[in-house]
């Protein structure tokens, strides 16, 4: 059937009742049905990076979700991610570095940035730019990330940067 | 030219913020994914629009039957470009002072054919996207299929199809310039050395698709468009325009804009479509482009073949310039700032600088059935960058020079100016031999070639390449202005001290990221003495903004910025009347540091701003008699006696070939800037990063891939190859400061510098690194089969 | 671009999801991770009217060693497989060959089930299958089938699975301790389908490869074990047999030609790779000095 399915999840922490049709993707629901458009979408399959959400802890495509495939799971988006205060101090590093330009691939950033700080406590500079690959920027080059994030991950461990 | 009483200029006193990396004031939104982007808005009763695109490069509608997809539930309408030609009129994208550059009306939504694979052919509206992609499958239409021209080689031949009988031929435009006496030099020259050079054309890939929502609102007859435009009041125009609406009946929002680059300069047909579909259905509509419309239609850029020669004598003194250079367009010359400027820039920036006098170009502009081509970030500056500096390489091997040596006998002496090429571009005051001192403090460059040989020995091969360049920024009404076009070459700032202490400024510049805001706050909170953290600044709306150019040609700080100096100190010297007013002292006496009125000589603090506002604006009956308070001020610039504000600046490359496999490793990559007084250095060198990276894309990765049908074969990002994080290397940027005297800030413009040499730096570097092999290649991108088939090795 | 209309059903069992398949046959396509099909969708380049979500079967999730067979569920997502000690230690070409799988994204979503179904000729994972001497099982409504994975990939996006049939696990035999690995591959950008690539396992012992199985992707319909790798075992490996080996290799590949490589780039690469391959295999860098010749 192509009829609206129902589904129940949490989102940013929010109890989240809808229902959809089963051809929604995750970042078309997140952006139109609740209004979350933090979560952008820059092609649709799944290779710029700036759909990029959390679900149950790990970064994936939201583009390349259905919303149906998230029945029961745990959503997090960058506003979610931000209210909790937990990328605080990557946001504040992107903002002294000048990390973003445009801003439109900075969330999908973020939460690759975050992803790769939770694995890895010192990562080098190409392990950061491996991990963030799969993300496009236009504006920065690249290099003003980079720094943001090693500043980051150098303050988390306690040393100067 | 100093209002101020201690000698120092608004600019260089104690608080300033000029020259500081102060962060900027938009980016807490953008960072917890608030920013609100055309592609995020919602308005009532707003509608969806896809665009069926027509699979052939060139073919006669014969008929369109949407019968159909009509009925599908949630379709409000499907329109043909019959139908919306009663609302919409065409256009032609000429301009006056490109002589002799022709090119056909360009409707909406195609009428009778097709001229590229993408074009649109009718609209489908509907409640949502992927209805309307729905009906979209089902709209029949029957093509009928012609010959195609595709590759601008053959375009002028006899025996190809002319694409618009109006027009007689397939050629656009075409410009001849012959300074000196070229033949002579070449002839009288111990060396000439020629080349062509090929570039891939290739398109920007802004992140955030084109998106606009139209809305017309019938009852008060007014439009308002949100579209990330870099030129907000041109869109305006435009629109009203071909509309039939008066420009007070249109109102353009830009909102945040996710990246544009030049992208987003232009005005395309789906755009114009949408507004006038929602003129005809009386709602918003709402259009994004998706990336593979995007790549169908966003304008491309780029795609030359450049034949150039180069005369050299054997002391190294280079004689001659000649390039012989064409282009192969779309079906239309695109609108309003046409398809020649690309190829007219190149023809006036090759060898620009450097001393030779003898310079002969021509360069023809020719249609083709492909997606139509525009201004894309640096325009024709890489072309002619790539080509001189391409050049000049060959010039220094052909007679066994250092590429570093033959430039510093050749480059205008910084001790020059001012002065003018042989295109007749006037500089002002250009630095590149103190740049390339700088370049080579900065990479070691003497330590980089004992590191070349050394790896050399164990068959590891690098390369440093070396590209001067000059770039015209702050553009007059010379670029399009005096063409006829309506698109402004000046900007206004208003200013103003509101009730309890904020500024308020309101610009006509834009902002897609390079820091436009900042920029204009960083400026109005030097000179005015107030702390940034007041200062907010309003644009890209033309209900609330003086009138003006907009972002593009690297005009933002050296116009709108300009602009934002004259109007803060008008809005200081005002205050201060008022102070000295209430103080009883005079303007002279006084100053304002650090949101205070404070004595001018012992900096002693006599009444805070907000104080000062609410005796204004809540208690003029408190003021002496006779005084009408004034706390707002405007002012517009345009640039007058430089039709451009020339920068310069050298980038090097040091990268290494591995000549098994053709692939290529960028190690670290170095630019020095001139861009006269730098407002915010972190701004500029991102900007020039960013820019880096675009041009080290051309260089190695992006090409859009047409075959000889006229199919875009690569619209996707899997096989369109933008530049990503894991192949980028770290870029040093450094600067030299030579301002210009024209305006009070000084500053000239930065946007697209990086753009200008970094593909040139690349391409000389390769050469340099295959130097051993014999091998030379003038084509873009280096991707591992052009360099593998180089070396012989497939 | 949208994804067309299609119905949904999540699988509450293998069981049921054979059902499903057999239902509705050729309009009915699995979704796993969802990392190939959902582009597809998107890109509306197919469009299925019934999508079969096994994503719930937990009996398909797993990596365990059981009487020197490693088994891996269907549903083992590539992360799963990049962070697994026992893959680690029983198949670290595989630990290695993941790296090069798309991004971290993908990683997380992308199952190894969905990417040996999808059999994409340019992927990592079938090759690897193929170097390990993997077993594919797959169930369907009559019982298991288990085949060998060099069999089981038959061209491009084709396997010896059939629409009725689910990919359910995959065995690894365990390896012996002599063994070694080699992967790489070329690729313009990490984490772009590779242009050539080579998953090679060997067995070393002293100078001289015992066994060698270095098997091509990206260089025809399906992946390529090396024939030509039999002129390189148990025999001392001097650059002349190793150019002989590589030019026996390039005579032997059919690889197409498309925007990324030509055909004789292709087939340039593969040489490349192979005595890059020997020569780390073997700890000779000399072997590699003078490229493929």
């Amino acid at each position: 059937m192509t009829t609206a399915m129902p589904i129940s999840l949490h989102v940013n922490g929010e109890a989240v009742v809808a229902q959809v049709l089963p051809r929604l993707n995750l970042a078309d629901f997140l952006r139109e049905h609740l209004h979350l458009t933090g979560t952008h979408v820059g092609c649709e399959h799944g290779v710029c990076g700036a759909c990029t959400v959390r679900v149950n802890g790990d970064i994936v495509r939201s583009c390349l979700t259905l919303a149906v495939q998230a029945d029961n799971a745990s959503i997090e988006t960058i506003e979610g991610l931000s209210d909790s205060g937990e990328i605080a101090d990557l946001q504040a590093a992107f903002r002294d570095r000048n990390a973003l330009q445009c801003g439109f691939c900075t969330p999908g950033m973020l939460m690759a940035a975050q992803d790769l700080l939770k694995l890895e406590s010192s990562p080098s500079r190409q392990r950061i730019r491996e991990h963030l690959s799969g993300n496009y920027c236009r504006c920065t080059g690249y290099q003003a990330i980079v720094d943001a994030i090693e500043t980051t991950a150098r303050a988390r461990i306690g040393r100067e940067p | 030219m100093s209002a101020f009483s201690d000698g120092l200029s608004a600019l260089d006193r104690p608080n300033s913020y000029i020259g500081k990396a102060v962060p900027r004031p938009n980016l807490e939104r953008l960072m917890q994914g608030r920013g609100l982007y055309v592609s995020d808005m919602e308005l009532p009763r707003m509608a969806h629009v896809v665009f069926l695109r027509s699979p052939h490069a060139h073919a006669s509608i014969v008929a369109i039957d949407a019968a159909a997809a009509k009925r599908i539930p949630g379709v409000i309408a499907v329109v043909t470009g019959r139908e919306l030609a009663a609302v919409v009129t065409p256009w032609v994208g000429v301009l006056s002072h490109m002589k002799g550059l022709k090119s056909a009306p360009q409707h909406a939504i195609a009428i009778g054919r097709v001229c590229w694979q993408g074009e649109a052919v009718a609209a489908i509206v509907a409640t949502s996207r992927a209805v309307a992609e729905d009906a979209a499958e089902i709209v029949s239409v029957e093509y009928r299929e012609l010959a195609a021209v595709t590759d601008m080689r053959t375009a002028l031949d006899p025996e190809t199809p002319v694409i618009h009988s109006s027009l007689g031929d397939n050629l656009a435009f075409e410009r001849q310039l012959d300074v000196g006496a070229v033949d002579r030099a070449f002839a009288d020259s111990d060396a000439v050395v020629e080349a062509e050079f090929v570039f891939g054309r290739h398109t920007g890939v802004t992140l955030e698709p084109r998106a606009v929502v139209a809305d017309w609102n019938v009852a008060e007859a007014r439009l308002t468009i949100y579209q990330g435009t870099q030129a907000p009041h041109m869109v305006q125009n435009i629109a009203a325009l071909h509309l039939g609406l008066e420009d007070a009946q249109v109102r353009v929002i830009c909102k945040d804009v996710g990246g544009s680059f030049g992208i987003k300069v232009h005005i395309y047909a789906d755009e114009m479509a949408t507004y006038a579909l929602s003129k005809l259905l009386r709602r918003p509509i709402k259009f994004v482009a998706d990336r593979v419309e995007s790549f169908n239609t966003d304008i491309h850029a780029r795609d030359h073949r450049c034949k150039g020669r180069i005369g050299v004598n054997q002391d190294g003194t280079i004689t001659a310039f000649e390039i012989d250079d064409l282009t192969g367009i779309g079906p239309y010359s695109m609108y309003p700032r046409t398809s020649a400027i690309e190829a007219n820039q190149i023809v006036n920036l090759v060898g620009g600088a450097y001393v030779t006098k003898n310079y002969r170009a021509r360069a023809r502009v020719v249609f083709q059935n492909k997606n139509v081509m525009c201004q894309y970030r640096g325009v024709g500056h890489p072309i002619a960058c790539s080509v001189t500096e391409g050049l000049v390489d060959l010039a220094a091997s052909k007679i066994g020079m250092d590429p570093v040596e033959i430039r510093r006998r050749n480059l205008v002496p910084d001790d020059g100016y001012p002065c003018a090429s042989p295109a007749g571009l006037k500089f002002e005051l250009l630095s590149h031999h103190a740049a390339m001192n700088k370049l080579m403090g900065m990479m070691d460059y003497d330590a980089l070639r004992a590191e070349q040989a050394a790896l050399r020995r164990s068959n590891i091969h690098r390369g440093i390449g070396i590209a001067s360049f000059i770039e015209i920024t702050n553009p007059s009404a010379a670029f399009y202005g005096v063409g006829g076009a309506r698109i402004s070459s000046q900007d206004g700032v208003a200013v103003r001290l509101d009730a309890t202490g904020s500024v308020i400024c309101q610009t006509s510049i834009s902002e897609q990221g390079q820091g436009s805001e900042s920029l204009t706050a960083q400026i109005v909170g030097s000179v005015l003495g107030v702390s940034i953290q007041r200062v907010r600044v309003i644009l890209g709306d033309t209900d609330n903004t003086p009138y003006g150019g907009g972002t593009w040609a690297s005009r933002g700080a050296g116009i709108g910025g300009e602009a934002a100096l004259q109007a803060a100190k008008v809005l200081r010297s005002n205050i201060l009347d008022v102070a000295a007013a209430i103080l009883q002292s005079s303007p002279a006496e006084l100053d304002i540091v650090n949101d205070a009125i404070v004595n001018a000589d012992d900096g002693a603090p006599r009444i805070e701003l907000k104080e000062l506002a609410r005796i204004v604006y809540f208690r003029p009956d408190t003021l002496p008699p006779g005084i009408q308070p004034e706390l707002m001020a405007t002012r517009h610039f345009v640039p007058r006696q430089y039709p451009f504000a020339f920068t310069n600046g050298v980038q090097a490359c040091w990268l290494e070939v591995d000549t098994d496999s053709g692939f290529v490793k960028l190690l670290r990559h170095w630019v020095v800037e001139d861009c006269g007084r730098i407002i915010n250095p972190q701004l500029v060198d991102e900007q020039i990063r960013g820019g880096v990276v675009q041009g080290l894309g051309a260089a190695l990765f992006e090409h859009c891939i047409y075959d000889e049908r006229g199919q875009l074969t690569n619209a996707n990002m899997a096989d369109y190859l933008v530049p990503m994080s894991g192949e980028m290397p770290d870029i040093d940027v450094g600067h030299v400061v030579s301002p210009t005297f024209e305006t009070e800030l000084g500053a000239k413009g930065a946007g697209e510098a990086g753009t200008a040499g970094a593909a040139a730096a690349v391409a000389n570097a390769v050469n340099d690194a295959l130097k051993p092999f014999g091998a030379v290649i003038t084509e873009i991108p280096l991707t591992p089969q052009v360099i593998l088939a180089a070396l012989g090795r497939i | 671009m949208k994804a067309s209309a299609f119905s949904y059903a999540r699988a509450t069992s293998v069981g049921n999801a054979l059902e499903l398949l057999i239902a509705h046959g050729e309009n009915a396509k699995v979704l796993s991770g969802g990392q190939s099909l959902m582009p597809a969708m998107n890109l509306r380049l197919i469009s299925p009217e019934m999508i079969v979500d096994i994503g719930a079967l937990a009996e398909l999730r797993g990596i365990a060693v059981r009487e020197k067979v490693v088994h891996i569920g269907a549903l083992t997502r590539h992360v799963d497989l990049a962070r697994s000690p026992e893959i680690a230690t029983h198949a670290p070409l595989l630990t290695q060959a993941i790296g090069h799988v798309a991004h971290p994204a993908i990683r997380n979503k992308g199952t190894i089930g969905g990417s040996l179904a999808h059999a994409d000729p340019a992927s990592e994972l079938p090759a690897c299958m193929v170097a390990l001497g993997a077993t594919i099982v797959v169930r369907g409504q009559h019982g298991e089938r288990r085949i060998a994975a060099a069999d089981f990939f038959t061209g491009i996006y084709q396997t010896a699975l059939t629409a009725q049939e689910l990919l359910i696990a995959v065995e690894l035999p365990v390896l012996p301790g002599d063994s070694a690995h080699f992967f790489d591959e070329f690729a313009r950008r990490h984490g772009d389908y590779a242009i050539v690539g080579l998953a090679a396992q060997a067995i070393v012992r002293g100078e001289v490869l015992a066994d060698f199985r270095p098997v091509f992707f990206a260089v025809g319909d399906r992946p390529v074990l090396a024939k030509a790798a039999s002129r390189l075992v148990y025999r001392p490996v001097t650059p002349a047999l190793l150019s002989d080996a590589a030019a026996a290799l390039a005579a032997e590949l059919e690889p197409e030609g498309d925007q990324q490589a030509s055909v004789s780039m292709r087939r340039h690469l593969a040489k490349l790779l192979l005595v890059r391959c020997v020569a780390t295999l073997l700890g000779r860098p000399d072997l590699a000095a003078g490229g493929p010749g």
